[in-house]
């Protein structure tokens, strides 16, 4: 009898536990997300106390490549004035600058250069960060160079042998990102070789991509610039280094701009739209741009 | 005590209902978020189509290979991990040495502790170089072959036939063991020697344990996700033991992060295929199960 009251009393508490620990999940995402805002409010306060009074809001469409740039910086930005709301979609580079032009958004945003007829009708091209894409090879390749066609050839499945490069008699192994996402799409983009890549491995994350390049010889990826590390070569293309000096030189062709582009000057915006502005430019935007892998523009 | 019989019959009865409210919303869900990319891509399109290209300017959204992958896969790595599983249960529970009986099968039922991750992680170290230096030795003289440096179907049906052992070896060893002495005892009366025994009234006495191991085998290989995504290469491929593949499982979680629109809808189809062959796996199950209390 005590026995089996006992062994309810066990059922009930594992029960009020799962509740308990289900309850908890909440409330601490809750309390994270209020310590959040009131840690923005605190800093808005101190930078400048009527940024949290400043309402408005701030539109954007266009680039899906720029979707987690824009998220996180929305994030921070409506954190720290909690008046703006910023809201963004995804619909392609193209498209967001038919929206701008069409005055059904304050941004149209763009992972490309505007083209003349698109600059014609005023919209103007603030680059706010520059995506860099480095192409890693294993470390005992001795292939330090290759030409944009090269590459090219590699990933469309031309080139199989390094030796057709300069390099040792040894197979390639073409590794590459998932369908969908951004790096691939900006890699394929920026060489021409849209949807006409053969690859040997398609890995779902940066990372894998690192470890099995790093781990198979004669492995050629593409990566992130900011993540190459000692595990692996980063090759050159046409002669000029993967660096950041080459990148916003403009020398390295694997890099395109993330442009935000606005109808008129950004003197000419709304003040939540100038604010937008001045935070990507400021430090604490800066690091946001940084902190999803792109370069700051000089 | 009264009240606490009553208190207690509500407490099971919510948690069973959780349980069944997690089955049918399951089941809801998967239907609403996979048929509608059956009816916008076309059911033979879908199912049928070789073509994997869902970020294309003109996308095709074909799952065929991916399907066949993860039939041929489970079907390969089951065509190794059975035998192996089913002379292992049967040297635990009836040739082995007592002493020894208790080292080996404490470490099968540590096998089936292991994450799934540590088993991707250690193929892809391991495994996959040493599939690359294969790859290289079979494939010397060709010229078309595509290099996948070891990440490959081999590889995978490797990791998830390991990984299928102890779900198998758990399971017949004590069906083995629940066979009755007396029918071993008349075997070994009349003659038969120690192995005819095993192998012509223990086993086949034991059959649909050994069958409920297979199944649960089955789904095991099926759902796995994390361990293949590592060593499987990921391109849409031909299932061919040397090509890099892609499983219905690591097709959901490689693709799903960046996906949009119909892209989704069709991750969701190729969930929904994988839950039908799950489901089926499970119905086969409850009719062995059936089968083998008649039996009984």
């Amino acid at each position: 009898m005590k026995n089996r009251i006992k062994k309810l009393l066990t059922i009930a508490a594992a029960c009020g536990l799962t509740v308990a620990m289900m309850g908890c999940g909440d409330t601490s995402t809750d309390s994270n997300a209020d310590q959040k805002n009131s840690q923005a409010e605190s800093q808005a306060t101190d930078d400048n106390s009527s940024d949290a009074n400043i309402t408005g809001k701030v539109t954007m469409a266009g680039s899906t490549s720029m979707e987690k740039l824009c998220g996180a910086l929305q994030e921070t930005f409506m954190a720290k004035y909690p008046g703006i709301t910023v809201t963004a979609e995804f619909t392609g580079s193209g498209a967001g600058l038919e929206s701008l032009a069409a005055g059904s958004v304050d941004i149209g945003n763009a992972s490309r250069a505007l083209k003349d007829e698109e600059k014609a009708n005023g919209s103007v091209e603030n680059i706010v960060a520059i995506d860099g894409i480095a192409v890693v090879v294993d470390t005992a390749n001795t292939v330090t160079d290759l030409t944009t066609e090269q590459l090219a050839n590699i990933y469309t499945g031309t080139i199989t042998n390094w030796s057709e490069v300069g390099g040792a008699d040894q197979n390639i192994v073409v590794v590459g990102r998932e369908a969908g996402s951004g790096t691939r799409g900006a890699f394929e983009e920026l060489l021409e070789i849209e949807d006409a890549c053969a690859y040997a491995q398609e890995l779902d994350s940066t990372g894998g991509v690192l470890a099995s390049v790093a781990a198979t010889p004669g492995a050629i990826g593409y990566v992130s610039l900011d993540v190459v590390d000692s595990t692996v070569t980063a090759v050159s293309l046409n002669g000029v280094a993967a660096t950041e000096e080459n990148i916003i030189a403009g020398n390295y062709v694997l890099s395109r701009p993330f442009v935000m582009a606005t109808m008129g000057e950004i003197s000419q915006q709304s003040e939540a739209v100038q604010k937008f502005f001045e935070f990507i430019q400021s430090d604490e935007g800066k690091e946001v741009i940084k902190a999803v892998g792109l370069i700051i523009p000089e | 005590m009264r009240k606490g019989e009553t208190i207690a019959k509500y407490i099971f009865l919510v948690c069973a209902v959780v349980a069944i409210l997690a089955v049918f919303s399951i089941t809801g869900y998967m239907i609403y978020k996979g048929t509608p990319a059956l009816g916008s891509v076309g059911v033979t399109e879908l199912l049928f189509g070789t073509e994997w290209a869902p970020t294309a300017k003109d996308p095709s959204y074909g799952i065929f290979y991916i399907i066949l992958t993860s039939i041929v896969g489970t079907a390969a790595a089951l065509l190794i991990g059975v035998p192996i599983g089913v002379l292992t249960a049967v040297f635990i529970a009836e040739v082995a040495p007592k002493p020894l009986a208790a080292v080996v099968q404490p470490a099968v039922e540590l096998l089936a502790a292991i994450p799934s991750v540590i088993y991707g992680l250690l193929g892809k170290m391991i495994l996959n170089p040493l599939m690359y230096k294969l790859e290289l030795l079979i494939f010397a003289d060709s010229t078309t072959h595509k290099y996948t440096g070891g990440a490959n179907l081999l590889s995978a049906i490797l990791v998830l036939a390991i990984m299928t052992l102890p779900t198998i070896i758990n399971i017949t060893t004590s069906s083995i063991k629940a066979v009755p002495a007396s029918m071993k005892s008349a075997s070994l009366a009349v003659g038969a020697t120690r192995i005819q025994t095993i192998f012509k009234v223990i086993i086949p006495a034991a059959k649909s344990g050994i069958m409920t191991g297979v199944v649960l085998g089955v789904g095991r290989a099926l759902g796995e996700a994390m361990a293949i995504n590592m060593v499987a290469g990921g391109a849409v491929n031909i299932p061919l033991p040397f090509n890099s593949v892609r499983f219905l499982t690591t097709q959901v979680v490689s693709e799903m992060a960046y996906s949009s629109g119909v892209h989704r809808q069709v991750l969701f189809t190729v969930g929904l295929v994988l839950f039908v062959f799950i489901m089926i796996i499970n119905l086969l199950l409850a009719k062995l199960k059936k089968k083998g209390e008649v039996e009984a």
